[in-house]
């Protein structure tokens, strides 16, 4: 393998796995974030999605206008807004599933870890293996619990100890005491939420550094839902999450930060086009959001 | 190997854009297999311009040197050198005629009961009925067409005799019953619940509704499926060449109960015998003649049904 | 009598929800309906019966495995249809190792890698049209190519095996083509969407769960196909399938393949040409074998199916 001379390798398997006091030190500090005052400058925050005016648009369309925001390393970034704004659209803009439809293309720069995303140079499979997606409904392959988790990693060339990696993915997310002795059971024989749960270790078994989740808990009921959310706190020590969410209650529950989406109709042509209203700590959303549209969705007047 | 690492970005390193390449190996196979399948799917494209360039070559060979009155006689005689296309031409007429005469009210009857009146449990019997009779080989209908319909439906109550277009055409339409069936019956069903709702609704009954609303709605889809019918049995060969006579050639008819011949049939003659001929007269090359006209008539038709295809689909 | 308890506001309200006379018009509508389907049926029933009638006394007169095994001949007394039990198989398998791979490989292009480009749409109309070409158009295609194209007539050895192997190869092609398709377009978009996601590659994906998840309906659709090559008769019938004899002596494999041959159908056609009265019988025992080796096939493709279905 021409990789191993990499010295980004040596550093990787160093890491892995974290010691528990290095998540100690993270536990306090998103919060601590969020207490903080909108006008105090962030320096200690490492940016991972920096967002500069992007535009998506299908042929001619423009479903989504001039987005602009930064996503911060071990934090959970909601996505929030009424039907139709954009927000699912945007969030598959971050590991280049948009690619896979027909005439999309996106406009504006996306960086990643201050390397542009859209570069023709960078491979959206790669990409995808580093950003790992949760989808909205749970899909497991109809395959085994097993082979759902190490799919991702063999394809990415993994050769270590495949079952040490199944077990800690599937640990990670939660799911290890439920499904350890039916490894080789179907995946869609499990609940609609152990099934989502198998999603996220399936996400996290590529290592990748990013989870992104559209609406991963909208097919779910609530017992299921508070499962997942707790495990999202969980997973924001070791990764970044971005989350689309139709539950505003979950986007203050979980989220540190939080856009709102709103979808903009063009008098002329009627052309529903979703962009940002605003974008900042979920706190300040909630409790003191700057323009009105926020206020009125977050009080429950629209939408 | 200790493990190939696939870890995405440890904290403090930096990634370029080198990190978010495909490894070599990886893109390389993809980039063979996809071109690997366009190749397989550009071989239909090679396949219809090498049948175009065949027909063209062979139909250009034969009227180049065939003597154009002998296109317009008195019957299909290629070994006189007789090449009637009238001939052959209304043959197939006779067939496609008789072919739809039969497959119309069968295949529409068809279809409209199982879209409309039968029972989910009788659906699931019927149906795979009708595919077993789609599935039956042409050779064997020609054979059946021979052997039964010739003298239990046109010999005795027709007076032909046992060979005749008329036999050819029944079992013709007989083996196009269930395309007809089956390409009427989506088009019927794909017409929404809620018009028949609508029509029940205003106090109509359920023939008033089959035949004044999901009929009209489908209509397109019915018509699609009887060009297609005619299309088939136009081509269709076997039934033809086992049960309509005429295998040395024929005269101009257009009586079902004659012998006849079609432009199937008349290929298929001339195959069977193209050993001897070759050479000699212009039969082999007309051959591919007949060809170019099956062809381009059978595409017409064909071109025909899949534009009222596409209506149906654009209308709901 | 139920009605005579009946007040007569209640009956008259009753008589006038029924209708004021029983639906004559409809029911025999329905009926009309009905019959068009059984008529079909009835063909089917009279057909096989038919069939099966004329051709026991061969089965029973010199056993099944006499008339299976027997060659061509002109005596109908010693006639079988070994050479064409012989010829359909070599003609299936160039089906099997040809049109199968060829026409996967196509359907899984159009549905998995191609766009939505001018060249796709060429190539779409290009498959459907190919699958409404009379059977005996292909025939000629095949004359051309394998029997007068002079750099091919050496290595097919003209009207040969080779030749209507190919030809009818050719013929299930967009069949195989357009099944395929069918049943990679039943794979539900998000199991794709879920190996994107953890960064597979399109053949990956395609590999590791688009097909195994299309495999049944392939499968069906591959099958159908083989049945269909099975009964094709026209373009064999061109490329002199009719009147070759398999060669039944111990020529090599190769030599096999380039020589003169026959398959089931075209032996019935061969039979049905002869002196009706003499071939009636043989004739309908070849029909019946044709008949049974297609039922074999399906019922083969069922249960493999099946199998393949129940592991997940």
């Amino acid at each position: 393998m021409s990789e191993s001379g990499d010295p980004m390798d040596v550093t990787n398997r160093v890491q892995l796995p974290e010691s528990e006091g290095g998540q100690a030190e993270h536990e306090q500090g998103p919060r601590l974030a969020v207490r903080q005052s909108r006008d105090e400058p962030e320096v200690q925050r490492e940016v991972v999605f920096d967002v500069r005016d992007v535009s998506n648009y299908y042929g001619d369309f423009r479903a989504v206008r001039n987005v602009t925001l930064p996503v911060f390393r071990n934090e959970i970034t909601a996505l929030i807004g009424p039907s139709g704004c954009g927000k699912t659209t945007f969030l598959r803009n971050l590991n280049r599933m948009n690619d896979l439809i027909e005439g999309a293309r996106i406009e504006g720069e996306l960086l990643y870890h201050g390397v542009d995303l859209y570069d023709p140079q960078v491979d959206p499979v790669e990409v995808r293996r580093r950003i790992g997606m949760v989808f909205q409904k749970p899909n497991p392959f109809p395959k085994s619990i097993y082979d759902n988790v190490a799919f991702g990693p063999r394809i990415a060339g993994f050769t270590g100890n495949m079952d040490d990696l199944v077990e800690e993915s599937l640990h990670r997310a939660a799911l290890w005491d439920e499904v350890k002795d039916k490894l080789k059971e179907s995946g869609m024989a499990l609940s609609g939420g152990q099934q989502q749960r198998l999603c996220i270790a399936r996400a996290i078994a590529t290592r990748p550094d990013v989870i992104l989740m559209d609406e991963p808990c909208s097919a779910l009921d609530p017992i299921a839902t508070q499962r997942i959310e707790d495990l999202m706190l969980e997973l924001k020590h070791r990764y970044s999450i971005v989350i689309v969410t139709h539950n505003m209650q979950q986007a203050a529950r979980v989220s540190d930060r939080t856009a709102f989406f709103t979808v903009e109709v063009h008098e002329d042509s009627g052309q529903r086009t979703g962009t940002v209203v605003e974008y900042d700590k979920t706190e300040t959303i909630f409790t003191n959001p700057s323009d009105k549209r926020t206020e009125d969705y977050v009080t429950g007047r629209f939408g | 190997m200790a493990g190939v690492s696939i870890e995405a970005r440890p904290a403090g390193t930096s990634l370029s854009v080198s990190d978010l390449r495909l490894k070599m190996g990886r893109r390389r196979r993809e980039g063979v297999v996809r071109r690997v399948f366009f190749a397989a799917a550009l071989v239909s494209v090679l396949i219809n311009v090498l049948i175009v360039v065949t027909l063209f070559d062979g139909t250009w060979d034969f009227l180049s040197r065939v003597e154009l009155r002998l296109l317009w006689t008195d019957g299909w005689f290629p070994r006189r050198d007789m090449y009637d296309i009238r001939t052959i031409v209304a043959g197939t007429m006779v067939v496609a005629v008789v072919a739809m005469v039969v497959a119309t009210p069968l295949g529409l009857g068809a279809a409209v009961y199982l879209a409309e009146y039968a029972s989910r449990r009788a659906r699931r019997w019927l149906k795979p009925i009708l595919e077993v009779l789609a599935g039956i080989p042409s050779v064997v209908m020609g054979f059946f067409a021979l052997i039964w319909i010739s003298p239990n439906i046109m010999q005795s109550f027709f007076d032909a005799g046992l060979f005749s277009l008329g036999a050819a055409g029944i079992g013709v339409g007989i083996l196009i019953t269930p395309l007809v069936a089956s390409v009427a019956e989506d088009a019927m069903f794909a017409v929404p619940g809620s018009l028949r709702e609508a029509s029940y609704g205003l106090g109509a009954r359920k023939r008033a509704t089959t035949i004044r609303v999901v009929f009209p709605a489908a209509v397109s889809g019915i018509v699609a499926a009887l060009i297609l019918g005619i299309s088939r049995a136009i081509g269709e060969t076997l039934v033809v060449a086992i049960a309509a006579g005429g295998t040395g050639g024929s005269l101009f008819t257009i009586d079902p109960r004659q012998q006849g011949q079609t432009m199937t049939a008349a290929m298929t003659a001339l195959a069977t015998g193209s050993d001897q001929v070759k050479g000699a007269t212009l039969a082999f090359p007309s051959l591919f003649f007949v060809g170019a006209l099956l062809f381009f008539m059978t595409l017409g038709l064909n071109v025909m049904s899949e534009r009222f295809v596409r209506r149906v689909r654009k209308s709901y | 009598m139920a009605a005579t308890h009946v007040s007569a506001t209640a009956g008259a309200v009753e008589q006038a929800l029924r209708g004021r006379r029983t639906d004559v018009g409809g029911v025999a509508f329905r009926i009309a309906l009905f019959g068009a389907l059984l008529i079909s049926l009835l063909v089917l029933v009279i057909l096989l019966a038919d069939v099966f009638r004329t051709a026991w006394p061969v089965f029973r007169d010199r056993g099944v495995a006499d008339f299976v095994t027997s060659n061509i001949s002109s005596l109908p007394e010693r006639a079988g249809v070994r050479q064409g039990i012989i010829g359909s198989l070599y003609i299936v398998a160039f089906v099997v190792v040809i049109a199968i791979p060829l026409g996967i490989g196509g359907a899984i292009y159009m549905e998995e890698y191609a766009r939505d480009t001018r060249l796709t749409r060429v190539i779409n109309a290009n498959i459907r049209n190919l699958a409404g070409v009379p059977a005996i158009v292909y025939g000629l295609l095949g004359i051309a190519l394998f029997v007068q194209f002079q750099a091919l007539q050496p290595i097919t050895g003209g009207r040969s095996i080779i030749s209507g192997g190919l030809t009818i190869a050719i013929l299930v092609l967009p069949i195989v083509i357009i099944t395929s398709a069918e049943a990679l377009r039943a794979v539900p978009r998000s199991i794709r969407e879920a190996a994107f996601g953890v960064g597979a590659t399109r053949w990956e994906v395609v590999r590791s769960h688009v097909l195994p998840y299309a495999a049944p309906g392939i499968f069906t659709g591959t099958i159908l196909t083989l049945a269909r090559a099975f009964g094709e008769t026209a373009p064999l019938i061109l490329l002199g399938a009719a009147t070759g004899f398999l060669s039944t002596g111990s020529a090599g494999f190769v030599d096999t393949l380039k020589g003169p041959y026959t398959a089931l159908p075209t032996l019935v056609f061969a039979y049905a040409r002869k002196n009706l009265r003499a071939f009636e019988q043989i004739t309908a025992a070849t029909i019946v074998t044709l008949l049974v080796v297609l039922l074999l096939v399906n019922a083969t493709a069922i249960i493999l199916r099946n199998r393949y279905e129940r592991k997940w």
